[in-house]
């Protein structure tokens, strides 16, 4: 399906959705976080979307928010689209996990909890994947310091 | 000439047993006598199981397309003496919460009971050294009694895998005893004795016992190496000790010499599993055909060995090529398939030797 | 008393093991956490990061030509391929159209290293299972695709040959005939490897219905490569998404529907097939032109996000490169196939046994440093 025809369609399963196509492959939303669960899971179900493929999840660090990008890719129909959900808080990011949508999320969300820091609600266990359970600070955050282990050019 | 030189150690041996039995009374000869026959096969044996070692490397190295151990010696032929005394000289770990009576007492279930079992086979009409006339069942008897040090071996470890280890271990050796037992019986009801010596006799003058009983002979020797091949824990029945699985299986906590006794019992193991395999079913110390029978020791030894060797290669053979089993398999392959087919197999032959169909 | 109060009034405690990090014959340093019921598994949790090396931080760091040279140790078997992943996701940023030569030898040469990343999965999957002829047997083949690298790239595991903007330097002049000297002779190899291993009883009986993944799971768990081929879902890049040269080579995609590591190992075996077909195709006609476009030394991709996904001998390798226009890229994600392909593991192996788990791990292929990055 086109981008025009796929905007149109998740234009009206949401508010605030903000569409673009400019210095990108796919056609990016970006969601609130609020609805980020739902329009996840209609975008699974929709049966003219039927987004079940999430190829890559990846945690991202904007310098301000931090966040989450999703592509995701639809074994019918073979259209993609990149969702992405921002949040501010810093300290304390929580975002709403999408694991019983796409399963493959279970382990990715742990990894960005590793090395960003956002929790997920309704995970079924949250912990640290690659790094020590005790280890402090998320390495892949921008303003992450340690002398010890990174060595800056 | 030559039978005048091959008599020399009969010689030997006979002036040594009259000499001890003139320089001392009864009793206190004939346990000298034991106890230098003990230290006779003990040494032998330590010395053969090393160089079976060396020949399961060389065979694996010839099917794996590379060259064994050939550095040590030549042709290699000293690797194990050298693999001994790195044994010998090894540290004795172990840790602080094994229960250190069994920990310590494990290995030697192991060795004393194939070292027994060794006793009883007849190497040639003069080389024998306890024939007695349950030969067979003393046999099956005392080497049931290696499973306990396996078992022992595991719990003492106080080591999760060595339990699991030995755990598989046990009933794998218990289930299969079955079918060895019945398959050496189907034998016996063609030889009508248990005693090892009249066994071969038998075969002298009938022809070997697998020619002799045909078709449930030749089952019995397939179920026979598939059983003996499980009883000593070697591939494709290996999960005892399937490194890929969980460590090493019950000897995980073990090294050094206690390890040693471990790895040289299942060597040992074979042998007699293979010897069986030759005394009832290939005709002992017998050459084929009677070409050489009426010289003395040495040629009969060589034929048993030749046999022997043949079938200890079918066993490294098998290691070698076959994955190994999951356990349920194994279970299910000796309960639902080879225990049936050996008992159909026993009536089977009853009716031949009833109905004289035996060649 | 029926099954079930048996059961109730037998107390059988569940413990927990570890498939730990040191494993004896196996694939790299995971750390599985087994809960255990007898010798049935009731929980698998992996747990990771004893080979992370932090590659993604790393590429903050560096320059787009050295990001190339830490994708190598990534899933170190099929080094080229990863290379390739992040040299087109670059060229596609810069809008650089490589030569037909560049496209055909690096479609020649990534298909090399499947064979010889499926060599070494044979022989270890043998070698899992028991039969440890197997291993021997999988590296003499593997010696001779080494030894064809060793004279064109300059080294045998972490070879460095694509650059962004082509290739580091041209093939060596015996390429061409080494490699169609060992097709001739690994055309025989394959059916050899089928009476040692395929056709075993014992074997069969190990695989055939063990470790049973349907497409719907392997859909939503996000699993690539042969695992997601011996199930039924039609996931091949080269097919669906080419690049390089594949879409004017011929070769089928290998589907099996029954989703058990017999079928896996089956989708392998054929995947050895169609790459040795590729690599017929591809070798008689290498075209001329030139190896390497011009680039600048420092390169800078325009502000955006690019993804370029390839076929790694594991599944799909997927790089995303988001960029501010500096020399250096903002953030670079890798992902990699062995990643979601564990995160299936416990879906599967909820109770099996434990030698079922091996057999499943040995067909799923894990490379560890391709999940720990």
């Amino acid at each position: 399906m086109k981008n025009e025809d796929l905007q149109n369609i998740i234009n009206g399963l949401g508010e605030n959705l903000e569409f673009t196509t400019e210095a990108t492959e796919f056609l990016n939303v970006t969601v609130p976080k609020e609805q980020l669960h739902t329009i996840c899971s209609q975008l699974k179900s929709n049966p003219e979307l039927k987004f079940d493929y999430a190829f890559c999840i990846s945690g991202m660090d904007w310098g301000k928010e931090l966040g989450v990008i999703y592509h995701l890719h639809s074994t019918e129909f073979k259209h993609e689209i990149t969702v992405k959900v921002t949040t501010e808080d810093r300290e304390n990011p929580i975002l709403d996990s999408v694991h019983d949508i796409w399963q493959t999320a279970e382990f990715h969300e742990l990894e960005i909890y590793d090395f960003f820091g956002i929790k997920f609600n309704n995970h079924p266990k949250l912990r640290r994947l690659f790094l020590t359970p005790d280890w402090e600070g998320y390495p892949l955050r921008k303003d992450y310091v340690d002398e010890a282990n990174m060595i800056i050019k | 000439m030559n039978f005048l030189i091959m008599n020399i150690p009969l010689n030997i041996v006979s002036t040594v047993h009259d000499w001890i039995y003139s320089i001392m009374p009864e009793t206190a000869a004939s346990i000298t006598v034991m106890v230098l026959i003990a230290v006779a096969y003990l040494a032998l044996f330590a010395v053969a199981g090393l160089y079976l070692v060396l020949l399961e490397r060389k065979v694996a190295a010839w099917f794996q397309l590379r060259l064994g151990p050939n550095r040590v010696g030549p042709l290699g032929l000293f690797q194990t003496i050298a693999d001994a005394l790195k044994l010998v000289s090894k540290e004795l770990t172990s840790n602080d919460r094994i229960d250190k009576f069994l920990y310590n007492l494990a290995p030697y279930f192991v060795i004393v009971s194939t070292l027994i079992g060794i006793s009883v086979f007849p190497f040639s009409k003069q080389f024998q050294a306890f024939d007695i006339n349950i030969g067979l069942f003393f046999l099956i008897a005392v080497s049931s009694i290696g499973v306990i040090g396996i078992l022992v071996g595991g719990w003492a470890s106080n080591n999760k895998f060595a339990l699991i280890g030995a755990m598989r271990s046990g009933l794998q050796t218990i289930s299969y005893e079955l079918s060895v037992g019945l398959s050496i019986l189907t034998m016996v009801l063609l030889t009508g004795t248990l005693q090892l010596s009249e066994i071969v006799e038998v075969q002298r003058t009938g022809g070997w016992l697998i020619l002799q009983g045909h078709i449930p002979a030749i089952i019995a020797f397939c179920i026979f190496m598939i059983a003996g091949t499980a009883e000593t824990n070697r591939a494709p029945f290996d999960l005892v000790e399937a490194e890929s699985e969980l460590g090493a299986g019950f000897h995980t906590e073990y090294s050094g010499m206690k390890f040693a006794y471990f790895f040289l019992a299942e060597f040992i193991n074979m042998f007699i599993i293979a010897s069986i395999a030759v005394v009832l079913f290939f005709g002992g110390w017998l050459s084929p055909f009677g070409i050489t029978d009426g010289i003395t020791w040495f040629p009969e030894v060589l034929w048993f060995l030749i046999k022997v060797l043949v079938i200890i290669f079918l066993m490294m053979w098998f290691r070698w090529t076959f994955p190994r089993l999951r356990v349920d398999q194994l279970l299910t392959l000796e309960w639902k398939y080879l225990l049936p087919l050996n008992l159909a197999n026993l009536m089977i032959m009853a009716i031949i030797i009833w109905m004289n169909w035996t060649i | 008393m029926t099954d079930q109060e048996i059961k109730n009034k037998i107390k059988t405690e569940e413990y927990f093991v570890n498939m730990g990090p040191q494993h004896p014959a196996a694939h790299g340093v995971l750390r599985l956490l087994l809960t255990i019921d007898g010798e049935i598994i009731k929980n698998v949790e992996p747990d990771l990061g004893y080979i992370h090396r932090s590659i993604e931080k790393m590429c903050e760091r560096d320059s787009y030509q050295q990001i190339v040279h830490l994708t190598d140790r990534m899933d170190y078997l099929s080094s080229n391929i990863n290379n390739e992943a992040v040299c087109l996701a670059v060229e596609k940023a810069l809008e650089i159209e490589v030569s037909d030569r560049v496209k055909v030898i690096r479609t020649i040469v990534s298909e090399l290293t499947r064979i010889a990343s499926h060599c070494l999965w044979w022989g270890v999957m043998g070698m899992d299972l028991g039969a440890l002829t197997t291993y021997f047997y999988a590296f003499r083949d593997r010696e001779l695709i080494n030894d064809i690298f060793e004279e064109t790239c300059g080294a045998r595991l972490t070879m460095n040959y694509n650059a962004p903007g082509g290739l580091m330097y041209d093939i060596h002049p015996n390429f061409v005939k080494r490699t169609k000297d060992f097709i001739k002779h690994f055309k025989t190899k394959i059916p050899e490897y089928d009476r040692l291993l395929t056709g075993n009883v014992i074997f069969q009986k190990r695989t055939k219905g063990v470790g049973i993944l349907t497409k719907e799971d392997a859909i939503s768990y996000g699993v690539s490569g042969p695992v997601a081929r011996g199930s039924g879902f039609a996931s091949d890049v080269r097919k669906h998404h080419p690049y390089s040269a594949y879409d004017r080579v011929d070769f089928k995609e290998v589907l099996l529907t029954e989703g058990d590591t017999f079928a896996r190992y089956q989708v392998r075996i054929m995947e050895l097939w169609e790459s040795i077909s590729i690599i017929e195709q591809l070798i008689d006609n290498i075209p001329e032109g030139s190896v390497k476009e011009p680039t600048k030394a420092v390169i800078k991709l325009p502000k955006g996000e690019y993804y370029q996904r390839v076929e790694a001998a594991r599944g799909e390798l997927g790089v995303y490169i988001n960029s501010t226009g500096a020399k250096n890229p903002y953030r670079v994600k890798f992902r990699s196939p062995g990643f979601s392909n564990l995160s299936v593991l416990n879906h599967i192996a909820k109770g099996s046994k434990i030698a079922d788990l091996v057999a499943t791990m040995a067909s799923f292929d894990f490379v560890i440093p391709d999940i720990d990055r």
